[in-house]
């Protein structure tokens, strides 16, 4: 075998073995978080765990119940705001803006996709957090704050992924709508966002993946309370919250520090789940 | 007017108000944290050290650990991802372990990254014995970079026309020779652009260092030791404002701010400079 074949054969094994490394990482993150999670159930009770409104690790309770529901309600008004207004940029600028105006939306997402999540917290926690408490009531801390911020964070996914859908239908379908005497508003509305839809919802599952994960801007917003959410303004926790809060004090290998990992592995499954749901969107929408 | 006018009209106003709001919500960002942290940003501030308990700290250790942070995790990550980008593009074939690879990247890509901050906390803090150190910072900060850079290798390689690789196969060079000194100098581009975005990424980060690199600084400072505790800037805002006892935690945090605004806003520039260069080339 000569040289040049050898470094060729050589290569493949590298190339082979990088691409392996990447399934093998996944793996591990889900055998270690998962064991350590899981060893929680020796300590304690699975339903205690998830239907539980008690937290207090010192105590001996772990009712990890306020966290998963303070993570799906910041995670909801996110969404509710930040869906319909990237939504509505989307559609703005793949049908209706001049290309200037475009061209500083594109710029403006790509800043706010690099804009680090520690400063959208420290943000909400010097501006948002005193407006919501003298003007709202409440502690001001809470899930209307948390969420206000997660929708700022996620709409450059909702507009990219929104903005590519709109921009590849069919331009005969939008030509058709308008050639029948249909307003351009009743072509977006009846036509385009319909043939749409598979690669938008896709965009918002990313982007409820995104919003549930995030954890520093929401810890500095959230108030860290360990209740379950009474009110928009009252403060409450979230799974991600309440990890950054805690694992520092607790020592490896306690029922305390299982129970964070346990809430970590809930994290992942639902971001695992998020994945597939996006596949299978995004399959049915070719199969169409 | 009809009905069907009118809510056109209405429709239109309604869309340009949401483009008009986005753009007038970042502008306020920007506003906020450029016109709050920049009088702080001075020559002193940047390069001194951090007080703990009194007013008058800076963020040099900080700044340093977050560009070597950054780098050390780009060194780790850069050849594995662009190594699994290419077995994508080059070599993979429809196929079960094709897809299982796929899927992986997928996932990896969207681990909330706190989680991957307790596995790097699990594998080196507590694992290896290092406690909190540079060097497990940078090791859990790579997992994060490694998803995108396969994406976006494998999206650059794929894009170079397949002429290019028929060219240099016919004229008897092996699949690797082809691949290097033809194809990865034609995906260049599109591989810098990603490895930007990850640089630009990666600076920001905060879950995943806290319980890794820590939220300390070594005694001396430059120290280039691996085994040193590592803060950034993005972990030094969020400890003086979460559980500081500095009694300037808000002039600290608002530099700190401002100044990886300022770092987001010339990676941006990086990111788009090239872009328009190459068209400006391309239109002529």
């Amino acid at each position: 075998m000569n040289r040049a074949r050898f470094s060729d054969r050589i290569a493949l094994y590298l190339l082979t073995f990088s691409a392996i490394t990447v399934s093998l990482v996944i793996a591990a993150i889900l055998v270690f978080v998962g064991k350590e999670g899981l060893l929680t159930f020796l300590d304690v009770n699975p339903i205690e765990f998830f239907f539980s409104p008690d937290w207090n690790p010192p105590a001996g309770r772990f009712g990890a119940l306020p966290f998963f529901v303070g993570s799906v309600a910041a995670t909801a008004i996110a969404l509710l705001i930040g869906a319909p207004l990237g939504l509505a940029g989307a559609i703005f600028m793949a049908k209706i803006s001049p290309g200037s105006m475009r061209t500083a939306m594109r710029q403006a997402s790509n800043l706010f996709v690099g804009i680090p999540s520690v400063v959208y917290g420290y943000i909400g926690m010097t501006t948002l957090v005193p407006w919501v408490r003298d003007n709202l009531g409440g502690q001001g801390f809470g899930v209307l704050v948390a969420g206000v911020i997660l929708a700022i964070m996620v709409l450059p996914t909702i507009l990219g992924v929104s903005e590519d859908a709109i921009r590849s239908v069919d331009v005969a379908l939008e030509e058709g709508s308008l050639g029948l005497g249909a307003t351009r508003w009743q072509t977006i509305w009846g036509v385009i966002l319909p043939a749409a839809r598979p690669r938008i919802l896709a965009g918002v599952i990313l982007a409820f993946a995104r919003a549930f994960g995030e954890t520093t801007a929401v810890q500095m917003v959230i108030g860290n309370s360990p209740t379950v959410v009474r009110s928009l303004t009252a403060g409450t926790s979230t799974l991600t919250s309440q990890i950054i809060m805690e694992m520092g004090q607790t020592p490896p290998g306690s029922p305390w520090n299982r129970a964070l990992f346990m809430m970590a592995f809930g994290l992942l499954v639902v971001s695992l789940i998020m994945i597939l749901l996006v596949r299978w969107v995004s399959n049915r929408g070719v199969a169409k | 007017m009809t009905r069907q006018r009118m809510g056109d009209r209405i429709a239109t106003a309604l869309l340009w108000a949401a483009g008009i709001l986005i753009l007038v919500i970042l502008a306020a960002f920007l506003i906020r944290i450029l016109g709050q942290g920049l009088p702080v940003l001075d020559w002193n501030f940047l390069t001194s050290k951090p007080r703990a308990m009194a007013a008058g700290g800076g963020i040099g250790p900080q700044l340093f650990n977050t560009f070597y942070i950054t780098a050390l995790s780009l060194l780790i990550s850069l050849p594995i991802g662009v190594g699994a980008g290419i077995y994508m593009a080059e070599y993979a074939k429809p196929g079960r372990l094709t897809e299982l690879i796929r899927l992986s990247t997928e996932a990896l890509a969207s681990v909330p990254s706190i989680v991957l901050g307790l596995f790097g906390m699990i594998l080196f803090v507590n694992g290896m014995g290092w406690g909190f150190t540079i060097a497990g910072g940078a090791l859990a900060l790579s997992l994060l970079n490694l998803p995108v850079l396969v994406r976006v290798t494998e999206e650059a390689v794929r894009a170079v026309p397949q002429s290019y690789r028929e060219a240099s196969l016919g004229l008897g060079a092996t699949r690797w020779q082809t691949i290097a000194k033809v194809i990865l100098p034609s995906a260049l581009p599109g591989i810098l652009t990603g490895v930007t975005l990850v640089a630009g990424r990666a600076i920001g980060e905060t879950a995943i260092l806290i319980y890794t690199a820590g939220v300390t600084v070594s005694r001396h400072f430059p120290d280039p030791s691996l085994m040193a505790a590592g803060e950034t800037l993005a972990v030094r805002i969020w400890a003086v404002k979460s559980e500081g006892l500095v009694p300037d935690a808000d002039r600290i945090a608002a530099g700190t701010s401002a100044l990886l605004v300022l770092v987001v806003l010339v990676f941006n520039f990086l990111l788009a400079a090239p872009l328009y260069w190459y068209r400006s080339r391309n239109s002529r």
